[in-house]
């Protein structure tokens, strides 16, 4: 008896693992389905090189580039913000900052990753933007530019944090031959440390692009809602993930051709992150140093 | 010497420049939650509380949305938390090397850089239309449950990983089967590390905004939902609704609603650090 017992448990655990691969199964089908209905009615031709998105109007137009543009764009911005500023602290507070001081910024950056991003939207339409105004006369009052910044803010504790592991894992051998050769710390953390943890620094790169690509509220807040094939990131733009929510907060009813252009620019994002997700898998388990 | 004068020099330069972009990191935090407090915090009282939502925003208030953020945490909390701590006790302990822990596993990793906007989707269509739960409380908290799975399981796994062999191996030794030994020397073993997980994974499920946009969640909700298939509002929807009107009064009141909401998640990542401090320095292995 005891032993139908144990297998009955052990399924049942093995059940709710089975979960997450339903998760997987459920999030591909219904994309799949969706967009394989949109391109029933859309050519995939001019999803992919049509320059206007305008699905809601009148004169419609299916071409994701705009929004891809937008994404691209405030992705952009926030990764120049988030990579100097996220890796510069994580090498200081390895290699230059007193325990006591990590000890007391570690927790703090924590509470900057922990705020809801709806909250950095309210950040950046109501102190970022009136602040760029004030420097960039003409900026529009919804742009890329205070969105993208905003984002890199919010993503700088991503970096940071997993940089940091990735010098902490580095042998402390390394660091002290580099000091025995007459090393500053600069030199030691920059010729020594940041190459030999090279993998993780570029990890956790890839993960805040891939963050940044997916987030969702600080552009649908700050960036605008007009799709647009530009660059410029002083004028109102939308992403990928701004569309959804859009159309989500309207009244579009189900089954109709503008209910599965979501499902369509779902199903674009997320090929993108997979992507994104994936290289940096395979990054971490090809390139990870061995130290013994 | 020049040289080294030199290289001296940059040193010290990078030094001051990496306190330089600590402290901006940390000022931004600063001046961010300064800039609400001084925008919300007049506003905040018994009746923003207690009231409903209004055209009017003085007389506006977070009720439905608060009960509603209370009711989704709750609810997810009822569903993620067995799913995940199961989950994670088969990977750990049951299916390790074996071909469908390994599936298992990849699945897992992919699924925490899924989007969370993409989980509304999947909640919009499979809970809202296809099992016919609608934009209800049900259908957000299914999604958001699915949503903080991976951030469970990973967590719970770090824990269970964390007890010691010795442990494990003296009850077996007693002759408790396995089962036993998971449940009477694992979990209590661990118990404070999955907690944390836990708290840190529903913290996060009440920030979310855009898949509880997606599956359907109302932004202006008349009345307080009571059940878990009413259609509800949470506090980051009502704060968006409020972002994107134009009226200045408006603004004041999404301030005041986001210290509201911050003042939810610090209360939870408080208890997770408070926890995890506790926890480390009790069990001494």
């Amino acid at each position: 008896m005891p032993r139908i017992k144990e297998k009955i448990i052990e399924t049942g655990l093995a059940l709710a693992a089975v979960v997450t691969v339903l998760t997987t199964i459920g999030i591909i089908w219904v994309l799949f389905s969706q967009t394989i209905d949109f391109f029933s009615e859309v050519s995939i031709v001019d999803f992919l090189t049509d320059t206007q998105w305008t699905p809601l109007f009148a004169d419609k137009h299916f071409g994701i580039l705009p929004l891809v543009a937008g994404t691209f764009l405030t992705t952009t911005i926030a990764i120049i913000v988030a990579l100097p500023i996220g890796l510069t602290i994580a090498v200081y507070l390895n290699e230059y900052a007193p325990k006591s001081f990590r000890k007391i910024v570690k927790p703090l950056l924590e509470i900057l990753a922990a705020v809801p991003t709806v909250v950095y939207g309210f950040f950046a339409l109501s102190v970022v933007t009136p602040f760029l105004q004030n420097i960039i006369p003409g900026m529009a009052g919804f742009n890329a530019l205070s969105a993208g910044i905003v984002m890199g803010i919010m993503i700088i504790p991503l970096i940071t944090s997993l940089s940091e592991d990735a010098l902490f894992a580095v042998p402390k051998s390394l660091r002290e031959a580099s000091y025995g050769m007459g090393s500053t710390r600069l030199q030691t953390a920059f010729k020594v440390m940041v190459p030999a943890a090279s993998s993780g620094i570029i990890v956790s790169v890839i993960l805040g692009i891939s963050r940044a690509v997916g987030e969702t509220m600080i552009v649908a807040i700050a960036a605008g809602q007009q799709p647009r094939l530009t660059l410029n990131p002083l004028v109102p733009i939308e992403t990928i993930t701004t569309y959804i929510v859009q159309v989500s907060t309207g009244d579009v009813a189900h089954g109709s051709l503008e209910y599965r252009t979501i499902f369509a620019a779902g199903m674009a994002l997320f090929v993108f992150t997979f992507i994104l997700n994936n290289i940096s898998y395979w990054v971490k388990k090809k390139f990870q140093e061995k130290y013994e | 010497m020049n040289s080294s004068k030199k290289n001296r020099l940059k040193d010290n330069a990078f030094k001051y420049f990496g306190i330089g972009c600590t402290t901006f990191g940390l000022a931004m935090l600063a001046i961010f939650i300064g800039n609400i407090l001084i925008e919300g915090f007049a506003r905040i009282d018994w009746d923003f509380i207690t009231n409903f939502p209004s055209r009017n925003p003085d007389k506006a208030g977070i009720l439905p949305a608060l009960i509603g953020t209370l009711w989704i945490m709750g609810l997810t909390a009822i569903i993620s938390i067995p799913l995940g701590i199961s989950a994670a006790i088969y990977l750990e302990e049951y299916g390790k090397k074996s071909r469908l822990a390994n599936v298992l596993e990849i699945n897992i990793s992919n699924l925490a850089g899924v989007p969370s906007i993409i989980y509304g989707l999947l909640g919009l269509e499979i809970f809202g239309r296809i099992m016919g739960m609608g934009g209800s409380l049900l259908a957000g908290a299914s999604t958001l449950s699915l949503l903080i799975l991976p951030i469970i399981i990973v967590s719970t796994r770090e824990a269970l990983k964390a007890v010691p062999k010795s442990i494990k191996e003296a009850s077996f030794a007693m002759g408790a089967s396995k089962w036993q030994t998971i449940s009477y020397q694992l979990l209590p073993a661990s118990f404070g590390g999955i907690i944390t997980g836990i708290i840190l994974a529903l913290s996060r499920a009440v920030g979310e905004t855009a898949p509880l946009i997606v599956i359907g969640a109302l932004a202006y909700v008349p009345f307080v939902p009571s059940s878990p298939t009413d259609e509800f509002s949470v506090l980051p929807i009502q704060i968006f609704n409020w972002i994107s009107r134009p009226q200045k009064g408006f603004a004041i009141n999404a301030a005041s609603a986001i210290i509201v909401l911050l003042m939810v998640t610090f209360v939870l990542n408080g208890i997770a650090m408070y926890l995890r401090n506790k926890w480390q320095k009790k069990v001494q292995w």
